[in-house]
């Protein structure tokens, strides 16, 4: 990459910093899902690294991937707007259709030996999408009426993402939302819409029951059995200290906190590597946002500025809604931890992600 | 060339800004949970990953007064497999159906069994428990355990009892002094996945269990056999149903022997014995076994009552002298029957004891000179009396399942009524009871408790109890006592109770022999109550034939039963044949 630099005549920008901290936070993640999945992967496998392997495969894939769209420009995906989210709502389609149940969520598809999460597919072409279309109409988007049309053009994707997805729809709509917020100069407006939001939100809890039972859940994971979750993540959690018992010490991953290495795998690193490990995973993670926020602040222009905050928003909601709902700070929901959850697909686009975010970034023209 | 714009720049920041302030509130809540709420969810996760296994604590002994051991412990085994380290179950199999003595497929259904831990066999002898730990099969476990163990097999059953499953006492003493017996168990805390596979080098935890006190008994099981054999040559002389012995100290309610033949196998309790089975077997069949095992177990010196007959006319006696209506130098006459209103209610002698004074009338055994005693009291004084000698309560014996006595209420004793009570018939006692009652009258008055537990020791032998039971002082005169020792004294050496006595023994006592309801059976029961010296009573012998077959007179029967007991438990106990009077207060303590 370093050649195709100097190449070109003008001074190129790279952010190295944003690759170095997403490929530590891979390999990082490698290593504590080999702590948490080992005791699963030898009881329900007879392979203590069968998760391992198989996050290393889509982590190899996934770097590749990576690395192609880094050097491809990305203005060549504006083209692709549509296509992009009609595709993934037809995979969404399909899902609900003819995909595998696992967990009693129907959320894969599967291809020969491997098996696909669409809705991750959606965040990306929501984030393609709404960029295009955004950047399309910068003018026009600090009217009421292009916001609407924005997130009327949104819902169709949260709604079929929805039936079986509920957190991967709410982190859609997030992503659509924050991202018409950034590129609007206006604020009340959007104070509005959170405010309606919330009023849904409470009409949402109330007429469905078993949404009050989530929240009663949220409120005392010890009287309920599908606290269970929640209650072990936190016995995790609390039994971790200061510095924690040491990587690999961990009681909770076996067998106690279920499917550990999936969206609980966060409960572990607490356990193990303390408060100490876990704050440097959120200070990672910040790090990481302050590297999107920079690269869009200085994009070359508006359609890449606005693939990098969807990326921005997207990585930042699901880290928040994932340490929200382990810490039981949030209700329990399905999110994974971006990088370090077991998950190939999730895996596979957030770093497509990160390949075209740097190359946005290699559009930045230093100044002198 | 584009720039973004600066409301863009400062929308991105809100949203980054707000964003790293979520995260740090997340942090936060980190800091609560993981510092502040760490000590609790800590433990509460321990608690889940640890699995307890209970040490039992071994149980405490039953010692008798010679410091033996009645009842005590075994080390026994339990065997188990452990589904998932098994790596050679053809060969488990082979070895524990052989050395267990089992049916291999029994075992195979154990071995086979997907579970955690499976139980093959408990209460396996230590020897076959460590030759199967000796063959090393990985996935077998051999846990020791501690077993309830009587040395004497049957003696005293029915007053020791015996424990469960749990070894938890069941009957008699172990249940009674459960709380002494039991200690408290420790337990092995282990670290277990979720599954409750325990994990491998996580070391474990250990908490001691502390072993129950052993209980120091007044029994002493050379009396006890003794009295068994003797008990157990009387009821096949007689044919008799059973026969009951109670030893006591007069002076402390400590009870030296307590027999109930026939008694039972302590090791093996749930098994029927010949005699419990008897004739029962047509009737009660497999459904009654329950009810049988019952009968068995049960303790008719304590739970069963009887008419006392002829031994009552000590207490009749007692109250009459205390009141005042009676003395020794009261002259009666007896032409075999005593008319009360209109019956006539006959002495056992048809022919009559003529004229005699109320010494001779004791050593008679007359029953008009007491109906006489009888009616001078009158009902509501002899009811005071009964109250005053604690005859209506229950003695407090340590023993599990004490019946009351059975009695009229004082409202509806009339002559007739009193008349017989006078000579111990129409209500009924425990024989405890009258063991309790006779010896509170002749050892000056002092109402004693009839007991078993004498002190409690902690498994190093350091006493940690001395069992108190209570004594009430001047239930009758020294005097009327006085009396009463030397009117017994009488029976034996001149009267009715003469087959009971040792030459150079001054032996007091009274036979007597009662009918059982319904009368129309004609079944008895024979006993006898002596204690000596007459002057100093140091041991008390009740003996009680249930049911004899032929001659069925007390004084025939079980006055030699008591007398065969006192030949060999008088000079055990250190009391010399008296050469001189004195010698005989010799402290008969051993």
């Amino acid at each position: 990459m370093k050649r195709s630099g100097q190449k070109q005549k003008n001074l190129v920008y790279f952010d190295y910093s944003l690759l170095l901290i997403v490929l530590f936070l891979i390999c990082f993640g490698l290593v504590m899902l080999y702590s948490t999945s080992s005791y699963n992967g030898q009881v329900k496998f007879g392979d203590d690294a069968y998760y391992l392997k198989k996050q290393l495969m889509a982590d190899a894939i996934g770097i590749v991937g990576m690395a192609v769209l880094a050097r491809i420009d990305y203005r060549i995906w504006k083209k692709f707007w549509l296509l992009a989210y009609v595709g993934a709502f037809f995979l969404c389609a399909v899902v609900l259709a003819v995909g595998d149940t696992y967990n009693g969520a129907k959320r894969w598809l599967r291809i020969g030996p491997l098996s696909f999460q669409p809705s991750e597919a959606a965040k990306l072409a929501i984030i393609l999408f709404l960029a295009a279309v955004i950047s399309q109409m910068p003018k026009q988007i600090s009217k009421f009426s292009a916001l609407a049309k924005v997130m009327a053009m949104t819902l169709p994707m949260v709604v079929i993402v929805a039936l079986e997805n509920l957190s991967t729809a709410i982190i859609i709509l997030g992503i659509a939302f924050l991202m018409a917020f950034v590129a609007s100069p206006k604020i009340a407006q959007f104070a509005l819409i959170v405010g309606g939001c919330l009023a849904i939100a409470i009409l949402f809890v109330i007429v469905e029951p078993y949404r009050i039972e989530r929240f009663a859940i949220w409120m005392h994971p010890e009287q309920y059995e599908k606290g269970y979750q929640t209650l072990q993540g936190l016995y995790a959690i609390g039994s971790g200290g200061l510095f924690g018992k040491g990587l690999g010490n961990s009681m909770q991953k076996l067998g106690f906190v279920p499917e550990a290495q999936n969206d609980m795998i966060f409960s572990i690193v607490c356990e193990e590597l303390g408060l100490f490990g876990a704050i440097c995973v959120i200070l990672l993670f910040v790090m990481l946002l302050w590297r999107f926020l920079v690269i869009a602040n200085n994009a070359q222009d508006m359609y890449g500025a606005m693939i990098v905050t969807g990326a921005f928003v997207h990585i930042a909601i699901q880290v928040f809604m994932n340490i929200g709902v382990v810490t039981n700070s949030l209700p329990n929901t399905g999110v994974s931890l971006p990088f370090i959850s077991y998950g190939g697909t999730s895996v596979l686009f957030l770093l497509a992600e990160i390949g075209i975010v740097l190359s946005v970034s290699r559009g930045i023209r230093l100044e002198e | 060339m584009f720039r973004n714009k600066t409301y863009n720049r400062k929308k991105l920041l809100i949203v980054f800004l707000a964003m790293t302030a979520a995260l740090l509130l997340l942090a936060g809540r980190l800091v609560y949970l993981m510092l502040f709420c760490s000590e609790y969810y800590g433990r509460k996760a321990e608690d889940l990953h640890e699995r307890e296994r209970e040490i039992k604590a071994a149980r405490g002994e039953i010692l008798d007064a010679t410091g033996t051991a009645l009842a005590t412990n075994r080390t026994v085994c339990t065997i188990s497999v452990i589904h998932s380290q098994i790596e050679e179950p053809e060969k488990i199999i082979a070895v524990l159906s052989k050395e267990l003595g089992m049916d291999p497929e029994a075992v195979r259904k154990r071995v086979e069994k997907v579970s955690a831990i499976e139980r093959v066999k408990s209460n396996v002898d230590k020897e076959a428990g460590d030759r199967i730990r000796a063959y090393g099969l990985a996935g077998v476990k051999v846990d020791e355990d501690y077993k309830r163990y009587y040395p004497y097999g049957s003696l005293a059953s029915k007053v020791i009892g015996f424990t469960g499953g749990d070894n938890q006492g069941i009957v008699g003493l172990e249940v009674m002094y459960e709380e002494y017996l039991k200690g408290t168990s420790g337990k092995i805390l282990t670290l277990t996945d979720a599954r409750g596979v325990e994990i491998e080098n996580a070391g474990e935890r250990r908490q001691e269990p502390i072993d129950g006190c052993s209980l120091q008994i007044s029994l002493d099981h050379n009396i006890q056999m003794y009295c068994e054999q003797a008990a157990r040559v009387a009821m096949e002389a007689k044919s008799a149903d059973g026969v009951s012995v109670i030893v006591m100290n007069p002076q402390n309610g400590e009870i030296m022997a307590m027999a109930n033949v026939p008694e039972f196998d302590l090791n093996d309790p749930f098994t029927l014995t010949q005699a419990a089975l008897g004739g029962q077997e047509t009737e009660a069949g497999g459904e009654g076994g329950q009810e049988l095992l019952n009968r068995m177990w049960r303790n008719p010196c304590i739970s069963d009552t009887y008419e006392p007959g002829s031994i009552f006319k000590v207490v009749t006696t007692a109250a009459a002298f205390e009141e005042g209506v009676a003395s020794l130098q009261d002259q009666f006459f007896c032409p075999g029957y005593k008319l009360v209103e209109d019956r006539r209610i006959h002495c056992h002698k048809r022919t009559g004891h003529g004229a005699e004074t109320f010494t001779q009338g004791v050593m008679n055994s007359c029953n008009p000179v007491f109906i006489e005693l009888g009616l001078r009291l009158g009902a509501d004084n002899f009811y005071k009396y009964f109250e005053q000698f604690g005859l209506l309560r229950r003695t407090g014996i340590d023993l599990p399942g004490e019946a009351r006595t059975i009695m009229h209420d004082k409202e509806n004793i009339g002559p007739v009524e009193l008349a017989t009570i006078s000579f111990g018939q129409s209500f009924q006692v425990t024989p405890i009871q009258v063991a309790a009652t006779v010896s509170s009258l002749i050892n000056g008055g002092n109402r004693v408790t009839p007991h078993f537990g004498v002190e409690v020791r902690d498994g190093q032998g350091n006493l940690v109890k001395t069992l108190q039971h209570d004594v009430e002082e001047g239930i009758v005169s020294g005097e009327t006592s006085q009396v009463l020792r030397t009117v017994l004294e009488k029976v034996v050496s001149e009267g009715g109770g003469k087959n009971a006595y040792i030459e150079g023994f001054s032996i007091g006592g009274k036979t007597a022999t009662s009918q059982t309801l319904p009368r129309s059976a004609n079944k008895y029961i024979s006993s006898f109550l002596g204690f000596a010296p007459a002057t100093d009573p140091q041991a008390l012998v009740l003996v009680i034939i249930n049911d004899p077959q032929g001659v069925y007179y007390g004084g025939t029967i079980a006055a030699p039963v008591a007398k065969d007991i006192f030949s060999n438990i008088l000079p055990y106990l250190g009391i010399e044949k008296e050469a001189s009077p004195d010698t005989g207060r010799e402290d008969g303590k051993r």
